[in-house]
C-alpha cells in the first residue's frame, strides 16, 4: 500500500510542478496578478508530495519491504539501518528521487526566502523550476519508477553494494545533489531575468546567496567523494580524473567563475551577459553531470549497472534546456547594456582573467571526457584520457589563477595603481618566496614543481592576512583588534576564508604528490617496513566477523623509533550476499601525515601481500575543500541577505545600542561598492 | 582612442592567453590518449607497440599465476577467439577474477606480453565495462562469420 501511495504522490507532484510551470510563467509574462499568486503555493504543495513519495521509499526500505524491485535489488535485511536508508541513493531510481526532492526543496526555499523579491520576478524563477521538475518526474515516472512491484516478492534483497556501506557514503551524494541541483536556482533566475528583461544588479543580488549555497554544497560533496574514495577504494588515490568526478568538477569549476561573475554584475554591473551564460552552463554541466553517471556511457570506477535509454531521456532534456535557454539568451542579451567601464588594472580585468582560466579549464575537462565518447559514437575507435592528460592541463592552467586569486581581492574597482599594489604585496611575494625554497629543504628533497606549489600557497595564504590587516586597520572607532575583525561583513570574511582554504589545498596537493611513498610489497609475519621514519610491522592476520560480512584482519604495528604510534587493523572483508571482496584500509590520521596500510591477498604460506603508504599534508586537501565550503557559508550570513524586510531592518537600525555598530557595518558593506 | 587602445591591448592579450591555453591542451590531449584494443586487435598487429593502450576482453580461466614474490603476477587476457598474456606487478583490485572482464592498461614488448602498469578496478560484480563487452561480441560475430565461410 505504501509504495502505492508513493507512487501517486509522485504523479501528483508532476502534475502540480506542470502548473507550477505554465501558470507562474505566463502569469508573469502576461501581467495576470492571480495567476502569479499560485507559484509559491504550488511550489509549497508540490515539496509536500515529493517528500511524501520519498517518505513512502524510505519507508519500504527500513521495513525490508521486498516486494518493492528497487528495495530487493538495493537492500537486504541484513544491513544496519543507517545504509538502509542510505541504500534510497544506492541505486539509479532513488537517486534520481532524491534529485527531484532535492529539486522541490530548493523551489520550496525560493517561495519561502524572497519575500524582498517582486512577486513576478519569484513566479518566474519558481515557474523555471518547475518546468525542469516536470521533466524529471516524467524521467522517472516512465523510465525509472522506483516503486515498482516486484512479483512475486523476494525473499531477501540483494543487499547494496559493500562499497557502498559506509558512512562516508551516506552523506557524499546528498551533498554533491544539493549542490548540483542547487545550481538550478541560478539558472532559473538568470531565466527569468532574460524572460522579464530586466537582467541588473537587483537580479545579480538576489541570484548571489543562493549560487553561493549551492557552490557550498558541490564542493562539500566533492570533498567528500574525494575521501571517500581515498579510505574505502583501498588504493590511497584521492582524485583520479575519473569521467564520473569530472562530470561533478566540470560545474564546480563553472559555478566558482558563476560566483565570481556574479560578484562584478552585483557590485559594478558589469559582465550580465557573461554571468547570465554562466549560469546556464554551470547548471547544463550539472544536467550533464547527471547524464553521464546515469547513462552507463561511462567506463568509470563509478559505472554501476545502466540503463543507455534512460541516457537517451535525459540527453533529450539535456539538449532541450541547453537550447531553449541559448536560444533565449541570443533573443534577448543583446538589448543588456554593458555596464561600467573599468581600466586594464582594476579588479574587474583580475575577476574576468578568473573567469577565463576557470571556463577554460572547465572546456579542457569537457574534452578530455567527451571526446573518448564522441568518437566512440561515431564507431571511430575506443580511447580513454588518463590523468596525465588532466595534470599535464591543469597544473600550467590554475597556477596563474591562483597566482590572481592573491591579487584580486586587494585591487580597487575600476582603476587600481600598480605600484601601490606591489608595495602592498611585497611581504607576501618575500614569505612566499623564502617559503618556496625552506620547504623543499625541510622536507629533504628538491623537484622542479613543489617550490611553484609552496610559493603559490604561501602567497596566497599570506595575501589573505595582508588583505583582512589592511581591512581591520581602515575600521575606525573603539574596539580591539579582534572585535573590529569580527565587525567586518561576512561576505568579505567569507571570501577570505574560502581563498584561504585554497592556499591549504594546494598545500596538501604540493606535499602529498611531491612526498608520499607507497610500497606493495609481499609481507611475512614479522616483517617490518621503514618509511617517513615510521616502521611497520606485520604481525599477522586473523578472522573476524562482521553483521553482514567475514573478514581477514591484519595487525601492524607503528613504530617510530622506540615509541610505540599505532597498531592498525585493516581488513579484506568478503559480503556474504554479494559475495564480493573489499578491501577496508587502515589508516592513521594526522595533522602532517597519514599512515595507510591495507590488505592484499595471501600469497604463500601465512604471508601477505601489503599496500603501505606514507602520506604527508594528505588531510589538508579535505581541511582546504571545508575551509572553501565555510567560506561560502560566511558569505551568505552577510547582513545585507538577512530575511528581514526592509522596513524591519530600518527599525533595528534605529534601535540606539545596535545602531552604531550595525552602521559601521553597513557603511563597509557599501564602500566595498 | 587611447580606451579604443587599451581594450585593444586587453582582447589581444586574451586571446593570446587562450592560443596558449589551447595549444597547451590540444598538445597534452594527443600525446595521452589511450586507445582501446582486443585480444584479436593485438593478434592483428593494429595495436601500437611503443605506446600505451589499453587491453580488455575476459581473464582466462585458470591462467592466473603468481611468482615468489607476491606481487608479480601472469594471466592471459581472452575474447574467446584470441588470448594475450599479460605480466603485471602489484596488488590486483578486488574484483580481479578469473573468467570476468577486465581492462589493463600498459605497452607491449617484443615478444608479444602486455605489460600491464594498471589494472582497472570496477565498483561492482556484475558490471562489465562496455568495451569488453563490445569487443567479445565482435570476437564473437568473427568467429561465427569464419565458421559459416
Amino acid at each position: 500500500m505504501v509504495p502505492e501511495i508513493g507512487h501517486f504522490a509522485l504523479i501528483l507532484a508532476l502534475c502540480i510542478a506542470i502548473v507550477q510551470a505554465v501558470v507562474s510563467i505566463a502569469g508573469a509574462q502576461l501581467g495576470v496578478k492571480s495567476w502569479v499568486a499560485i507559484a509559491k503555493p504550488a511550489a509549497q504543495a508540490q515539496l509536500v508530495f515529493v517528500v511524501t513519495a520519498f517518505g513512502c521509499l524510505m519507508y519500504a526500505f527500513i521495513q525490508n519491504d521486498f516486494s518493492v524491485t528497487y528495495v530487493a535489488m538495493q537492500s537486504n535485511s541484513m544491513l544496519p539501518t543507517v545504509y538502509r536508508i542510505s541504500a534510497i541513493w544506492g541505486g539509479h531510481e532513488g537517486s534520481m528521487l532524491l534529485w527531484v526532492t532535492f529539486l522541490a526543496v530548493w523551489t520550496g526555499a525560493v517561495a519561502m526566502f524572497s519575500k524582498n523579491l517582486p512577486d513576478d520576478m519569484v513566479a518566474r524563477v519558481i515557474g523555471v523550476m518547475g518546468l525542469v521538475s516536470a521533466g524529471f518526474y516524467m524521467f522517472i515516472l516512465f523510465t525509472s519508477n522506483p516503486f515498482d512491484r516486484l512479483l512475486p516478492p523476494a525473499m531477501d534483497g540483494r543487499d547494496l553494494n559493500p562499497l557502498l556501506q559506509d558512512p562516508g557514503l551516506v552523506i557524499h551524494p546528498p551533498m554533491l545533489y544539493m549542490g548540483y541541483v542547487g545550481f538550478s536556482v541560478a539558472f532559473s533566475f538568470a531565466i527569468a531575468a532574460l524572460l522579464s528583461g530586466r537582467l541588473d544588479a537587483a537580479w545579480a543580488r538576489w541570484s548571489r546567496p543562493w549560487t553561493t549555497v549551492a557552490w557550498m554544497f558541490l564542493t562539500m560533496g566533492i570533498g567528500l567523494g574525494s575521501w571517500w574514495a581515498y579510505y574505502e577504494l583501498g588504493w590511497g588515490g584521492w582524485w583520479f580524473w575519473d569521467p564520473v568526478e569530472n562530470a561533478s568538477f566540470m560545474p564546480w569549476l563553472m559555478g566558482t567563475a558563476l560566483v565570481h561573475s556574479l560578484a562584478v554584475t552585483e557590485k559594478r554591473g558589469s559582465f550580465k551577459n557573461w554571468t547570465v551564460l554562466l549560469a546556464i552552463f554551470a547548471f547544463s554541466l550539472s544536467l550533464l553531470g547527471t547524464f553521464l553517471v546515469r547513462s552507463g556511457v561511462l567506463t568509470s570506477v563509478h559505472a554501476f549497472a545502466t540503463d543507455p535509454e534512460r541516457g537517451v531521456f535525459i540527453l533529450i532534456l539535456l539538449l532541450i534546456t541547453i537550447g531553449t535557454s541559448l536560444a533565449l539568451f541570443a533573443w534577448r542579451a543583446p538589448k543588456v547594456g554593458m555596464g561600467g567601464k573599468f581600466h586594464l588594472v582594476s579588479r574587474e580585468t583580475f575577476l574576468l582573467a578568473n573567469n577565463v582560466v576557470l571556463v577554460v579549464a572547465a572546456a579542457a575537462v569537457l574534452l578530455g571526457t567527451l571526446y573518448p565518447l564522441l568518437l566512440d559514437a561515431l564507431g571511430m575507435g575506443k580511447i580513454s584520457v588518463g590523468p596525465p592528460y588532466f595534470n599535464a592541463v591543469f597544473v600550467p592552467l590554475m597556477a596563474p589563477a591562483v597566482f590572481l586569486m592573491a591579487i584580486g581581492p586587494i585591487t580597487r574597482w575600476k582603476q587600481a595603481n600598480v605600484m601601490d599594489m606591489v608595495s602592498r604585496l611585497k611581504w607576501a611575494a618575500a614569505i612566499a618566496i623564502i617559503m618556496a625554497i625552506v620547504t623543499p629543504f625541510a622536507m629533504g628533497e628538491w623537484g622542479l614543481l613543489r617550490p611553484l606549489g609552496f610559493a603559490l600557497s604561501f602567497w596566497v595564504a599570506s595575501a589573505v592576512v595582508i588583505t583582512l590587516v589592511e581591512r581591520v586597520q581602515k575600521v575606525k572607532g573603539p574596539g580591539n583588534y579582534f572585535s573590529k575583525l569580527v565587525g567586518l561583513p561576512n561576505s568579505f570574511l567569507g571570501m577570505c576564508v574560502a581563498h584561504f582554504g585554497v592556499a591549504v589545498f594546494v598545500m596538501g596537493v604540493t606535499m602529498v604528490t611531491s612526498y608520499e611513498v607507497e610500497k606493495d610489497m609481499r609481507m611475512e609475519v614479522g616483517d617490518t617496513v621503514t618509511m617517513g621514519g615510521y616502521t611497520f610491522q606485520f604481525n599477522g592476520v586473523s578472522k573476524v566477523k562482521g553483521p553482514n560480512y567475514n573478514a581477514n584482519r591484519g595487525h601492524i604495528k607503528v613504530t617510530k623509533g622506540d615509541d610505540l604510534v599505532t597498531n592498525l587493523y585493516p581488513e579484506k572483508r568478503e559480503y556474504l550476499v554479494q559475495t564480493m571482496p573489499m578491501t577496508e584500509a587502515a589508516i592513521d590520521t594526522g595533522l602532517f601525515r597519514d599512515l595507510y596500510v591495507s590488505l592484499g591477498e595471501p600469497v604463500s604460506g601465512g604471508a601477505w601481500s601489503v599496500r603501505v603508504y606514507y602520506k604527508p599534508f594528505v588531510d589538508w586537501i579535505w581541511v582546504g575543500c571545508f575551509i572553501m565550503a565555510f567560506g561560502g557559508f560566511l558569505a551568505i550570513s552577510d547582513r545585507r541577505y538577512r530575511l528581514v524586510s526592509k522596513k524591519r531592518e530600518e527599525e533595528e537600525l534605529a534601535q540606539a545600542g545596535e545602531g552604531v555598530q550595525g552602521a559601521t557595518a553597513h557603511k563597509v558593506a557599501t564602500s566595498e561598492k | 582612442m587611447k580606451a579604443r587602445h587599451k581594450r585593444l591591448v586587453i582582447i589581444v592579450a586574451g586571446l593570446a592567453v587562450l592560443g596558449v591555453a589551447l595549444t597547451l591542451i590540444f598538445n597534452a590531449f594527443n600525446s595521452n590518449m589511450v586507445f582501446f584494443f582486443s585480444p584479436s586487435d593485438v593478434q592483428a598487429k593494429q595495436a601500437p607497440v611503443d605506446r600505451t593502450f589499453r587491453l580488455g576482453g575476459l581473464v582466462e580461466e585458470g591462467s592466473l599465476k603468481r611468482e615468489d614474490d607476491g606481487l608479480t603476477v601472469h594471466f592471459m587476457v581472452t575474447d574467446n577467439a584470441n588470448t594475450i598474456p599479460v605480466i603485471y606487478t602489484g596488488i590486483l583490485p578486488d574484483l580481479f577474477r578469473e573468467g570476468q572482464g577486465v581492462v589493463a592498461q600498459g605497452k607491449l614488448d617484443a615478444g608479444g606480453v602486455f605489460k600491464a602498469s594498471e589494472v582497472l578496478a570496477k565498483h561492482d560484480e556484475t558490471y562489465m565495462p562496455p568495451e569488453v563487452a563490445d569487443a567479445l561480441e565482435k570476437a564473437k560475430k568473427q568467429t561465427s562469420a569464419s565458421i559459416s565461410e
